[in-house]
């Protein structure tokens, strides 16, 4: 499982403030409502690989596998389109869908969480005035990241343990024999993660700053 | 975790004195009725100290103490000088820890940022974090995996990141808590050597009695009291007749 997306690269795009993808991300979503025609969302389409394969020099395989994630979603668009509508339409949905998720793919794989997150926190800063500390919020998000994985990994184990005594590994029983055993090892976790926090300082107060992506390119 | 309001000062003006090293007056913890640890009294002035036990003993909740993520229910614990009581924000930035389970201890996704950590909430400028957090990397191998996710390291490498997530913050002391107990024979060994190159003051909890050789002193825990204290040898053969007797 790969969540953390990032490709190093030394690219235009990987130079861009985080933000300005992110809105760029979102102004193609909106021009691409706003233009529903078959051509435009091929345009887009090859200006985003363009961008993600040209100017950002991504691997293909990492557009691709965003690509074959969707792509049982992208059929079922087609073939529902085509029978209650007609296929270009099924097409054009289609593509739309395809171009979005590619242009996410390129933004996150150009950008280092670290500065998402930042923008995540400017984002928050207004909410200081009602108590919330906009760290605090990307912390939670930094570290919602991290720990996907770690769980994913443990409920991969629990299921293991339970086959190798012969325990299913299917169906409503083989659920709730492996949630109520991740649910505990997550609780115990929480507290070995917070002890962590507070032994690395997350409880000491720094001053006003803003965040930055440590590299090793650009000490 | 306790949260504090932003604007709160941090602990700034608090003085130690490393000479004084570890003192535990009189210490004693319980967990509701459960008593864990009683009538610890010692002074550790030395560099290399290890502490072992057997599973239960409490070992894990003395070092603990050290560094204040667990404050005792009776007596004091002082770290240069430092309560752990009532200054424990400048006994955390002197003491490092290291945990069992680095899984426990990774709290970015990629490795750079996870080293950077500390330096963030110490305050460190953007640049100065940038270069130590480089730094520590190369030194230890991982400057290959300053980009990579931290849950695709092997165990061995996210030890190494998480040793090095505490060396970068550069404190006066680190204490481990059973460091190498989920690495296999070459990773543990190559743990070992960090440990034993560490110009910092080290307190290492663990079963691995070999990684205790050349220390100065080793603390045999058991039923929550220190029952043996002495050089290495000594007490890992009263360690080991301890056991035999169980």
């Amino acid at each position: 499982m790969t969540l953390a997306l990032y490709v190093p690269r030394s690219s235009v795009v990987h130079r861009l403030p985080a933000g300005v993808k992110l809105l760029g991300l979102g102004v193609l979503a909106v021009a691409l409502f706003a233009l529903p025609t078959l051509t435009a969302a091929g345009a887009a389409l090859a200006g985003v690989l363009a961008v993600g394969l040209l100017v950002a020099r991504l691997p293909v395989a990492v557009l691709a596998r965003q690509a074959r994630a969707v792509r049982w979603w992208l059929l079922a668009l087609l073939v529902v389109h085509a029978l209650t509508t007609d296929v270009r339409t099924g097409a054009h949905v289609a593509l739309r869908l395809l171009t979005l998720v590619l242009a996410a793919a390129v933004v996150t794989a150009t950008t280092r969480v670290a500065a998402m997150v930042a923008v995540v926190e400017r984002l928050c800063a207004p909410l200081r005035l009602v108590g919330v500390r906009p760290a605090r919020v990307g912390l939670a998000i930094t570290m919602a990241l991290r720990f996907i994985p770690v769980l994913v990994e443990r409920a991969d184990r629990i299921r293991a343990a339970q086959a190798a005594r012969g325990g299913s590994t299917r169906g409503l029983r083989a659920l709730r024999t492996t949630v109520a055993p991740l649910l505990v090892q997550v609780l115990q976790m929480a507290h070995d993660v917070s002890e962590a926090l507070d032994a690395r300082g997350a409880d000491d107060v720094p001053p006003p700053r803003r965040r930055h992506s440590p590299t090793l390119e650009t000490p | 975790m306790r949260f504090r309001r932003p604007g709160a000062v941090a602990a700034g003006a608090d003085v130690a004195e490393p000479g004084r090293g570890l003192e535990l007056h009189e210490v004693g913890h319980r967990y509701g009725d459960r008593v864990v640890l009683e009538g610890i009294d010692l002074t550790v002035t030395e560099r290399r100290v290890g502490v072992v036990g057997a599973n239960g003993s409490g070992k894990s909740t003395f070092a603990r103490l050290l560094n204040g993520l667990v404050l005792p229910s009776a007596g004091r614990v002082l770290v240069d000088g430092l309560d752990t009581r009532t200054q424990v924000r400048a006994v955390r930035r002197r003491v490092g820890f290291v945990f069992q389970d680095p899984d426990a201890q990774i709290v970015h996704p990629t490795v750079a940022e996870d080293v950077a950590y500390g330096l963030e909430n110490q305050g460190v400028p953007p640049e100065e974090r940038a270069v130590r957090v480089a730094e520590v990397l190369a030194r230890h191998g991982l400057a290959g995996h300053a980009d990579h996710p931290a849950h695709l390291l092997s165990g061995g490498q996210k030890q190494l990141l998480a040793i090095a997530g505490v060396l970068v913050m550069q404190p006066a002391r680190i204490v481990f808590d059973e460091p190498t107990t989920l690495l296999d024979l070459v990773n543990a060994r190559r743990i070992a050597e960090l440990i034993a190159g560490l110009e910092q003051a080290v307190v290492v909890v663990t079963h691995q009695l070999d990684l205790l050789d050349g220390f100065d002193r080793v603390l045999v825990v058991d039923r929550g009291r220190v029952v043996e204290d002495a050089d290495p040898r000594a007490a890992v053969a009263a360690y080991r007749t301890l056991m035999a007797d169980r």
